[in-house]
């Protein structure tokens, strides 16, 4: 069964007779209780594709239901259900943490006591500034605020766009850890977010860029599919490095990551070639060994094809 | 309904968190219509005038004090020659050129006729109109005295002659604050009512909260209600301040009641809030809104009766009078405040605001689309 299920999904914007399409056929399907992340750059039309499955913008081509409804023709129902949380603070900076709670829960016709159960967890964290101007809030409490307020009316499928853009890395890690525990709820979780180190947490993932689809599997299946020999290379002198590496004619690809400098060969190529290369040009304090692949060197690779 | 009262309840909330807000929804119109009556005038006074005198004799004397003493009129240059008249007109320090000619008194003690020059600066057209008709009425006057001096006027006059007596009705001391002090508070209404509510939507427009509501199940005509029923509530609080200040200060009292003012001014703000909330479903950024409304305002204000009479107007322009609701509420506001007018009497114009609030808020909430 299902939650969401996206079949040849287009939509374009026309700006002064230019048409920029934002979402180009995407086809994919987010089972239940599943945590359901999709990783791309900015401008890869993450934000409209969650607009159009939270019944905010309508498609030009292609199907979408949640939970079997159609985005289109049963829309008010799908509101009832679904918990959308802007990629943009979006409640009410003027109201107090606790009004804006019991705002948005009068309005789902529920209240806070009734499902205070679900979002405990999150709320017992900004319990103490239930009096404060949601506006005055750091940037991690208003996620938690935005979170709360998304699940207050127990919603059976989650979207959850960029939350932790803009947040500092311990936030990041306690809102992922968020996501897991309403996971074990059964709550269907869609995420979307540029950061490709936060792919791991997910079930699936599908990567996206340029509103195509690269590739949609399990974080671990991603990283096993990378079929093309990994090096990481460093030595005291990183820009030259860097320069000689993309000069050998071994290589097909190369870009800094972390303190190494990852390096894809082509295909024939072998790691003693390059380095029997490099040694030749005498680097200081040379050091190479073989990658391990991460989702990002997966992106990457994606993105070439 | 109860979605309905908790979306008034955050609208409420959010209105009175914003004390700057509130207070310039009271201060400004109470300061507006404590100070605006007194210089929006329509009596044209200290009319600048220059005496081209090349007479110089006892009756012309006679003539420029009666003039000065008239109180309308000051007299900033006395001069022998009449381009040196011209002169204080063209650096703008006078309006009026008054020429008594060489021979005036002569003339008029021998020939029992002499002539007068009046030149007005049109440059200021109504100052130059207004002001050449006062001098002319002063001069007819100073002619009567003249002709009393002389002669006896028999019991009967020889001559036909049909003299003009008129009464005002309604305001018959003519004070101009009795019509300028409702039509002021008619605009100070529409301001707050038009401006606060076309703000207001954008607002969530662009914080962004708007999208957040839109996923909700909350509905459009609920969403739209909760909008207008907090500025509805101001506006007539904003009225009943109008009111007491022209009570308090101009001692007017309408004479037809109070009850036909406060339930045309309930329809009138529905249809004022209605226009809001169309433009703020129509603007993108509180700068659009605010721009469409200062424009619409200018329209509202020039071409709905306050200032200038609509019957004067060209057809087209009457034609455009008819889509202002302004100028329904002014002419209201005069009938039922001067001429003591019932509800019966404003029935047509009534009927007319009511299309037009619903007219209005239909569009709006047509127009406010929850995705697009």
């Amino acid at each position: 069964m299902y939650s969401v299920e996206v079949q040849h999904i287009s939509k374009s914007y026309t700006v002064k007779k230019q048409t920029t399409p934002a979402l180009k056929d995407i086809s994919f399907s987010v089972k239940k209780g599943e945590l359901f992340g999709i990783i791309g750059p900015d401008g890869a039309g993450k934000t409209s594709l969650f607009r159009i499955l939270t019944t905010l913008l309508l498609a030009d081509e292609g199907t979408a239901t949640v939970e079997g409804m159609n985005v289109v023709n049963e829309y008010k129902a799908i509101r009832k259900q679904v918990g959308y949380m802007p990629g943009r603070f979006s409640l009410y900076q003027d109201l107090t943490v606790k009004e804006n709670l019991d705002f948005f829960a009068t309005i789902f016709n529920t209240t806070v006591d009734e499902n205070y159960d679900l979002i405990k967890d999150i709320y017992v964290q900004i319990e103490p500034f239930a009096d404060r101007k949601a506006g005055k809030l750091s940037g991690g409490m208003k996620q938690k605020l935005a979170l709360s307020c998304a699940l207050i009316h127990r919603p059976t499928v989650l979207f959850l766009d960029e939350p932790t853009t803009g947040v500092d890395a311990v936030s990041r890690k306690e809102f992922w850890e968020m996501l897991k525990r309403l996971k074990e709820q059964g709550i269907t979780i869609l995420v979307s977010t540029p950061y490709m180190d936060e792919a791991e947490m997910c079930d699936r993932v599908a990567l996206i860029q340029n509103g195509s689809i690269l590739s949609i599997d399990t974080p671990q299946q991603i990283v096993a599919s990378f079929a093309e020999t990994m090096l990481a290379v460093r030595s005291t002198n990183m820009l030259q490095l860097l320069n000689k590496v993309r000069e050998s004619s071994f290589v097909e690809n190369a870009y800094p990551s972390g303190i190494y400098h990852h390096v894809i060969l082509k295909q024939h190529a072998t790691a003693e070639q390059l380095e029997q290369e490099l040694q030749a040009a005498t680097f200081a304090g040379l050091e190479i060994k073989k990658g391990q692949p991460t989702i990002e060197d997966c992106f990457m690779q994606l993105m070439r094809i | 309904m109860r979605t309905l009262k908790f979306l008034l309840q955050k609208e409420f909330r959010q209105i009175f968190r914003d004390p700057a807000i509130l207070r310039i929804i009271f201060m400004m119109p109470v300061m507006q219509l404590i100070i605006l009556p007194w210089a929006a005038d329509y009596e044209i006074k200290n009319i600048k005038l220059a005496v081209t005198d090349k007479d110089h004799s006892g009756y012309s004397k006679k003539l420029v004090s009666k003039i000065t003493s008239s109180g309308y009129f000051q007299l900033t240059s006395y001069e022998s020659s009449y381009n040196a008249s011209l002169e204080k007109v063209e650096d703008d320090e006078a309006d009026l050129i008054l020429e008594i000619p060489a021979s005036f008194e002569k003339q008029l003690v021998k020939e029992d006729e002499a002539t007068l020059f009046i030149a007005g600066n049109a440059i200021n057209g109504v100052k130059g109109n207004l002001g050449s008709a006062y001098l002319r009425s002063i001069i007819q006057d100073f002619n009567r005295e003249v002709r009393l001096e002389w002669i006896q006027l028999p019991k009967f006059s020889p001559q036909t002659q049909i003299e003009v007596r008129s009464s005002n009705w309604f305001n018959p001391l003519m004070n101009y604050k009795y019509f300028m002090v409702p039509g002021i508070l008619v605009l100070l209404l529409t301001m707050v009512g038009a401006n606060l509510t076309a703000i207001n939507i954008v607002k969530e427009k662009e914080i962004g909260t708007i999208e957040q509501i839109n996923v909700t199940p909350v509905k459009k005509v609920h969403f739209i209600i909760a909008k207008l029923v907090p500025f509805w509530i101001l506006g007539l609080i904003v009225l009943t301040l109008g009111l007491l200040i022209s009570r308090l200060f101009y001692g007017i009292l309408p004479a037809g009641g109070f009850l036909t003012i406060y339930v045309f001014a309930a329809v009138y703000l529905l249809a004022v809030l209605g226009l809001g909330l169309l433009i703020s479903t129509y603007a993108a950024t509180q700068q659009q809104a605010m721009l469409i409304s200062f424009f619409l305002m200018m329209i509202f204000v020039l071409l709905g009766g306050l200032y200038t009479s609509i019957d004067s107007m060209p057809v087209w322009a009457q034609w455009i009078t008819r889509f202002n609701p302004v100028s329904y509420f002014i002419d209201v506001m005069r009938m039922v405040v001067l001429k003591g007018s019932g509800l019966a009497d404003i029935k047509q114009q009534f009927g007319t605001m009511a299309l037009f609030a619903v007219v209005l808020n239909s569009w709006a909430v047509l127009n406010y689309r929850k995705r697009s």
